[in-house]
């Protein structure tokens, strides 16, 4: 098992998941390094993959004419960016920008896509573990739009 | 000794309840932009006032009337009280509009505390937004002045903007570090904010302690309690060692007026603070 193999196995999304999946999946990836405030995915190019955040914090933006960037959410360590490379037209949605100096290890989302088409039973297994943080992503987006502390007095 | 006559005595030691004490406004600070700190001393006959980390006083500005507002300084301060409070309502705006050495009348202490006896020896983990950390403040203090007795101390908060954020030089960016583990986050930002975006709910799965053991204090909007309490149940943590503070309209604060009720709780002398299962069936259910 290669270094960086060791590094994203050690990650909820992954284990358990049988070898000939990791290993497949192990061809895909690479490490990747931003510096404070470089952007790292912007809204409409295409989606190329998903990053594993192993060190600093990242944070999403969406541009809104008049009003510039704005951020909706950050991300740290341990974290998955990413997911339009799920679903076509694979194209981000938001724009991706680092807080601070930024290692993550990207997965190729093509390469992850015929993985999952020729291992059926790793695809299924793979999309099981990112629908919760889907779901966890979108619950969060939706309380932040509730304002949720104005509530009490 | 009858119920009514065991609270009279147990909150005021001879003091009618319903009779509010004169204290005067001794400094008055903003802390947001629609919340201030408000420190009163005594002023006549009750010198020596004491509370548990938890409970409330009613604030009572003359001419206006009376609300229920949670104790946000450090227990052993006798001579003074201090409320954190946020400026929403008409008696609330009024007591911001006060001055040094203005006259406000205190019914108090009231309710339940936060259970920092059964904490001791266990991880404490605090989830709180907005103004809920100010009832938590007496928590923190309390923590920190009695360190070795708690196993490791996590502050989650969540407010709006970072200009919402309560207590910063405190507790958030303090300027001598503090054996606390903070984290927080708000959820909207300018683009030169250096800190995390998204509500306290995201901090819970990244948060270093031990479910199994943990004792859970939850602060906030009702809507913000409930998806912390499903972060925190998903954790692992059990709903015997979750607790939260409830907020209802309290009027006479001693359980007679009803106001408050709560199914079969009255939340003024039942809670606040009430333990997680013993709450969680009436927290589902809307009408209430």
């Amino acid at each position: 098992m290669t270094v960086i193999q060791q590094e994203w196995m050690s990650n909820a999304l992954f284990s358990g998941l049988p070898p000939d999946c990791v290993e497949r999946l192990s061809h895909t990836t690479r490490n990747e390094s931003f510096e404070s405030r470089e952007l790292i995915f912007r809204e409409g190019e295409p989606a190329d993959g998903f990053h594993l955040i192993q060190k600093g914090s990242v944070a999403l933006e969406i541009f809104v004419e008049g009003r510039g960037a704005v951020m909706i959410e950050t991300l740290g360590p341990g974290e998955v960016l990413g997911w339009s490379w799920l679903v076509e037209p694979y194209r981000w949605h938001f724009d991706a920008k680092a807080l601070t100096a930024t290692q993550t290890i990207v997965f190729g989302g093509r390469v992850v896509r015929e993985v999952f088409e020729s291992h059926r039973d790793c695809g299924y297994l793979m999309l099981k573990r990112f629908l919760p943080i889907i779901v966890q992503r979108l619950q969060a987006t939706r309380l932040q739009f509730l304002d949720v502390y104005h509530a009490r007095a | 000794m009858p119920a009514r006559e065991a609270t009279l005595t147990a909150v005021f030691e001879g003091h009618d309840a319903m009779l509010p004490s004169w204290f005067r406004v001794a400094r008055i600070r903003s802390e947001t932009q629609d919340t201030f700190t408000l420190e009163l001393t005594a002023d006549g006959e009750k010198t020596d006032f004491t509370f548990q980390p938890g409970q409330f006083n009613m604030l009572y500005v003359f001419g206006v009337g009376e609300v229920p507002i949670s104790i946000s300084g450090p227990p052993p301060l006798r001579d003074r009280i201090i409320h954190t409070i946020r400026a929403v309502g008409t008696v609330t705006r009024n007591l911001w509009r006060l001055k040094h050495g203005d006259i406000v009348g205190v019914r108090g202490p009231f309710g339940t505390a936060w259970p920092l006896k059964e904490a001791e020896g266990r991880d404490v983990v605090i989830v709180t937004g907005g103004i809920g950390l100010a009832p938590l403040r007496p928590v923190l203090y309390h923590l920190l002045h009695h360190r070795k007795k708690f196993g490791r101390v996590i502050l989650l908060y969540g407010a709006r903007t970072p200009n919402d954020l309560l207590y910063g030089d405190e507790f958030l960016w303090p300027a001598l570090p503090l054996d606390l583990t903070v984290d927080y986050t708000v959820d909207r930002a300018k683009t030169d904010w250096r800190g995390q975006i998204g509500v306290v709910t995201t901090l819970i799965p990244r948060a270093e302690f031990d479910p199994s053991r943990a004792v859970t204090m939850v602060c906030g909007p009702e809507v913000m309690m409930r998806f912390t309490i499903r972060a925190l149940s998903e954790r692992g943590v059990a709903s015997e060692r979750i607790y939260v503070s409830m907020e209802r309209s309290m009027k006479c604060a001693v359980g007679f007026c009803g106001h408050c009720q709560y199914g079969p709780a009255f939340v003024c002398k039942d809670g606040p603070v009430f333990r997680w299962d013993r709450v969680e069936r009436l927290f589902g259910i809307r009408e209430l």
